[in-house]
């Protein structure tokens, strides 16, 4: 048991923070940076509500221990909005216009995979969606407008 | 513009997109301790006793409380209004915690510590010494002579059985020439799976205990706590932040009482009481598990003659909800396809498993699948469509309930059923589907369903709003019916920027519920909330208004018959006289006549409505595999007039998805041998992933409803009833077998297609 300084990027701002190494990245962003938009559903990485990105690529934090963040860089969905204006991010626009939001639990770990996808530059069909998204589990929305949003953005241009 | 029939941008979805909307675990106080449940690990017995010396030896445990030592106030759960009546009173067979389990994990002791692992290495080390006795799993033996007996009040363990008929069966019957269909039909248990977990945290504050949960039914919960810890009802303060979908499961007290009666014992530190997955799972509630048998006479035309069924809903160990999730199915079958005589019987059935509640459309999921695969087994029978079959049988037009006094005043079905056709391509597809022999198969299927819209007249239907004008003339509206993901802030925006006249930005809906400061109403269920709330909205919505044009009077002296409340402007004869704005600030701050303008009332409705709707599927089925895709499906409602087109169909696709789960794969599973839960977590229950249905059609009919004064009704829970039976009946095209059990997991489709010869093994 014990504890181990470890230093990293969260949102664009460099911390630096003693961990228990048995720590999750969940705990460690809700607990200590009071990050809400990582939620928890089951805490064994089934339903993606906890997803963030690390070095670009989305982890169910949850499963990720926090002290394996170390030297990496760490985004949340707090992390999206541009500081200076504040607007939400284009795909946090497209969740809001296309009513891919319902009971909103999931939302936040949904954008952050989405923002993988943005980040890869390539665009996917529809299908390539639903397995792209298939780790996040929700059970509003039947996923029909979070596809319609994902499409807005990297969808195959018709 | 008008601010009704729009498709509104949700007020909560920037909030929620941001991840900044706050849930029950984002406002928790670091100071909180943690709660957790020692669970039993026998499926029927009594504790006979439990050592807890080395678990108060953990580091961090603040204290332990057994079934030994909790009050013994019997309460009730379901989210039900009160009754003033006790013969109409929920059944109180529930504790904080019990000595007697009656099923596997029920709640025997809890844990109080500084966080969350010296609570969990204390559950380890609490000894428990149980008497074990035998226990039964399936309703039909629980029912029988010798079976173990779960509540000593209630012999058979039948919590309640009703029976009803109409007609003279036995003349019906007699006519010459009838057929008749006799078989059983059979819906698993499953669970609601919101992605929030149920949680709680409770503390003392002054006389009162203070509950911030995620729950549906913020002040019932109140009545619930009152109940269960022998409190004024008045002591307790329930307050309901943003909550991650509820489904039915939180139309319940669920750990709000116990983790209140927690909170009285830790000097004033909140107590917090977060569930598990696996406890979501089974220590919450479950949909009933539901057996049928139908019995249908009809003649060799398909007019049905007589119509029977019997029903064993599976309650589970506790009674929460009761018998009225299996009376709703009973309202379902008799009206579905009125006929000469028919007579049903509905029993309710205690059994060692996780307690069933509410769930998203209350019974009728499970009769639906009963009642929808037995007509097309009929159709089948008679090779006839089913679309004609149930054109000869369904509902007519003019149709009154006497009970409920709802009327099928328009052909609704009929014009769902036709735009469903059109989207699936009904009329070729069910004409080629026809004989198909090869390994891989497509059929087409469909279901119909209506549903009733609030619970009047069973229960109370009665809410309490307040309007409150601000100083810069925009609309506070507060009402006690809750957002639970649906969208109910939005539609409620837009109903009142219609009904006071401002524009929809304009209005603020105060979603954070407090028992405390709103009032009373009843909550989030019965998909009752956007018809309840048009009632009130247009009440509360004229008085104030009236408030506003009699201040306007007195301010520009124009008498208040001629001034009118347009877009946020007095105006009077078409000209403006005045913004509501400077209205506003002048009223809250006048010297000479202040007046902050508000109204409130509680707004009753004695009324209910019925909604109605179809599912059409088409499916591939590879019969090697014994595997269903589902290729194309669509729902059409006649919800009556749509508040919001875009979000109404956005509820479609979640129900539907959840009706494509209960048909193709979820099911909780118990161990013959020991009772215990086999897949109470995500991975081993599936509920539908992206990957596993196909684009989801929601289409609707809008027939304004004559009760409503926004002409809505019920839309919340009905997108749920009829996808499962329409891919059952489209899988019975593709293959011609009936599949009368739920899931339709390959193992029961393997063994059905080698009983039909399909498959040779």
């Amino acid at each position: 048991m014990g504890f181990k300084t470890i230093t990293f990027t969260l949102n664009g701002r460099e911390r630096t923070c003693s961990v228990d190494v048995r720590m999750s990245l969940t705990e460690l962003l809700r607990e200590e940076f009071g990050l809400t938009s990582v939620k928890t559903g089951c805490e064994v990485g089934e339903c993606g509500a906890c997803c963030v990105l690390v070095d670009g690529r989305a982890y169910n934090s949850c499963i990720y221990l926090a002290v394996w963040a170390d030297g990496k860089s760490v985004l949340t969905v707090e992390g999206l909005r541009g500081p200076a204006t504040g607007q939400l991010h284009p795909i946090q626009q497209a969740f809001v216009d296309e009513a891919a939001v319902q009971c909103g639990f999931c939302t936040p770990g949904i954008i952050m995979t989405a923002v993988e996808l943005i980040g890869t530059g390539k665009t996917y069909t529809r299908e390539e969606l639903r397995r792209a998204i298939s780790g996040h589990l929700c059970r509003c929305t039947g996923y029909e407008n979070i596809l319609n949003a994902l499409e807005k953005l990297v969808g195959e241009k018709k | 513009m008008d601010a009704v029939g729009v498709s509104m941008k949700r007020v909560d979805g920037p909030d929620k997109a941001m991840g900044r909307a706050k849930y029950t675990a984002d406002l928790i106080s670091r100071d909180a301790l943690v709660a957790k449940v020692f669970r039993s690990t026998v499926a029927n017995g009594r504790v006979l006793s439990l050592d807890i010396s080395e678990a108060l030896k953990v580091p961090g445990v603040v204290r332990i409380v057994t079934c030994f030592d909790v009050p013994k106030y019997y309460f009730p759960t379901a989210g039900h209004p009160w009754s003033t009546d006790p013969a109409h009173q929920d059944v109180a067979d529930r504790l904080l915690l019990t000595d007697r389990p009656l099923y596997y994990g029920d709640d025997v002791a809890a844990v109080i510590a500084e966080d969350e692992i010296a609570a969990k290495r204390a559950l380890r080390l609490i000894k428990a010494e149980y008497e074990t006795y035998p226990f039964v799993l399936d309703p039909l033996e629980a029912i029988k002579e010798g079976a173990p007996q779960l509540h000593p009040d209630y012999p058979n363990n039948i919590l309640k059985h009703t029976s009803g008929s109409a007609g003279d069966w036995d003349k019906a019957i007699a006519e010459p020439g009838l057929l008749c269909l006799d078989k059983w039909y059979e819906t698993p248990i499953v669970q609601h799976c919101h992605i929030e977990n149920h949680i709680c945290c409770a503390w003392t504050e002054g006389r009162k205990i203070a509950i911030l949960s995620s729950t549906q039914i913020p002040h019932i919960v109140r009545r619930c706590v009152g109940q269960a810890l022998g409190r004024p009802w008045g002591e307790i303060r329930v307050i309901k932040p943003y909550i991650g979908g509820g489904f039915g499961n939180k139309q319940d007290a669920l750990y709000e009482p116990l983790c209140a009666y927690l909170a009285t014992l830790t000097d004033g530190r909140p107590v917090k009481l977060d569930v598990s997955r696996e406890e979501t799972f089974v220590n919450n509630r479950v949909r009933h598990g539901g057996k049928f048998h139908l019995v249908t006479y009809f003649r060799r035309d398909g007019t049905f003659v007589a119509r029977q069924m019997e029903e064993y809903s599976q309650q589970g160990a506790y009674t929460s909800h009761g018998h009225s999730t299996a009376a709703k199915a009973t309202n379902g079958f008799v009206q579905m396809y009125p006929c000469e005589a028919y007579r049903f019987d509905a029993y309710s059935v205690y059994t060692n498993t996780p307690t069933a509640g509410a769930m998203r459309a209350y019974g009728m999921p499970q009769v639906s699948f009963a009642m929808e695969s037995h007509v097309d087994d009929i159709a089948k029978m008679l090779g006839m469509s089913p679309v004609e079959l149930r054109d000869k049988n369904r509902m007519p037009v003019g149709y009154r309930d006497a009970f409920t006094g709802n009327v099928n005043w328009q052909d609704s079905h009929g014009q769902c059923m036709e735009k469903a056709m059109e989207y699936i391509g009904w009329q070729e597809k069910y004409k080629a589907y026809q004989n198909q022999t090869g390994p891989v198969r497509r059929g087409v299927g469909m279901a119909i369903f209506w549903y009733n819209t609030a619970v009047w007249p069973i229960s109370l239907e009665a809410t309490t709003s307040r309007m409150m004008l601000n100083q810069d003339g925009s609309v506070q509206y507060m009402c006690a019916e809750t957002e639970i993901g649906q969208g109910a802030d939005t539609a409620y925006t837009q109903m009142v920027a219609h009904t006071v006249g401002v524009p929809m930005e304009k209005v603020h809906v105060v979603t954070c519920q407090d028992t405390d400061v709103t009032g009373y109403g009843t909550g989030a269920y019965a998909s009752r909330q956007t018809y309840v709330e048009g009632f009130a909205i247009a009440n509360v919505g004229r008085q104030f208004r009236e408030k506003i044009l009699a201040y306007a009077s007195w301010l520009t002296k124009i008498p208040a018959e001629e001034l009118d409340l347009r877009d946020g402007n007095i105006v009077s004869h078409g000209e403006t006289v005045m913004t509501l704005e400077a209205l506003a600030t002048e009223a809250t701050y006048s010297m000479e006549r202040a007046a902050y303008i508000t109204a409130e009332d509680t707004t009753q409705v004695k009324s209910n409505a019925y909604s109605f709707g179809c599912s059409f599927a088409e499916v591939e089925v590879d019969i090697h595999l014994c595997k269903v895709k589902v290729l194309n499906i669509v729902n059409v409602h006649d919800c009556g007039t749509l508040i919001n087109p875009q979000l109404a169909q956005a509820q479609v696709h979640g129900g539907m998805s959840m009706s494509i789960g209960y048909a193709m794969g979820e099911e909780l599973k118990f161990d013959e041998k020991t009772g215990r839960p086999l897949n109470n977590n995500l991975l081993d229950y599936k509920i539908s992933t992206a990957m596993d249905h196909p684009d989801l059609g929601a289409l609707f009919v809008e027939n304004p409803e004559p009760t409503s004064p926004f002409g809505t009704k019920a839309l919340g829970e009905p997108p749920a009833v009829s996808p499962a039976p329409a891919i059952r009946n489209a899988v019975l095209q593709a293959t011609g077998v009936e599949i009368d059990r739920l899931p339709m997991t390959p193992h029961v489709l393997f063994e059905r297609f080698r009983e039909e010869g399909l498959i040779h093994v």
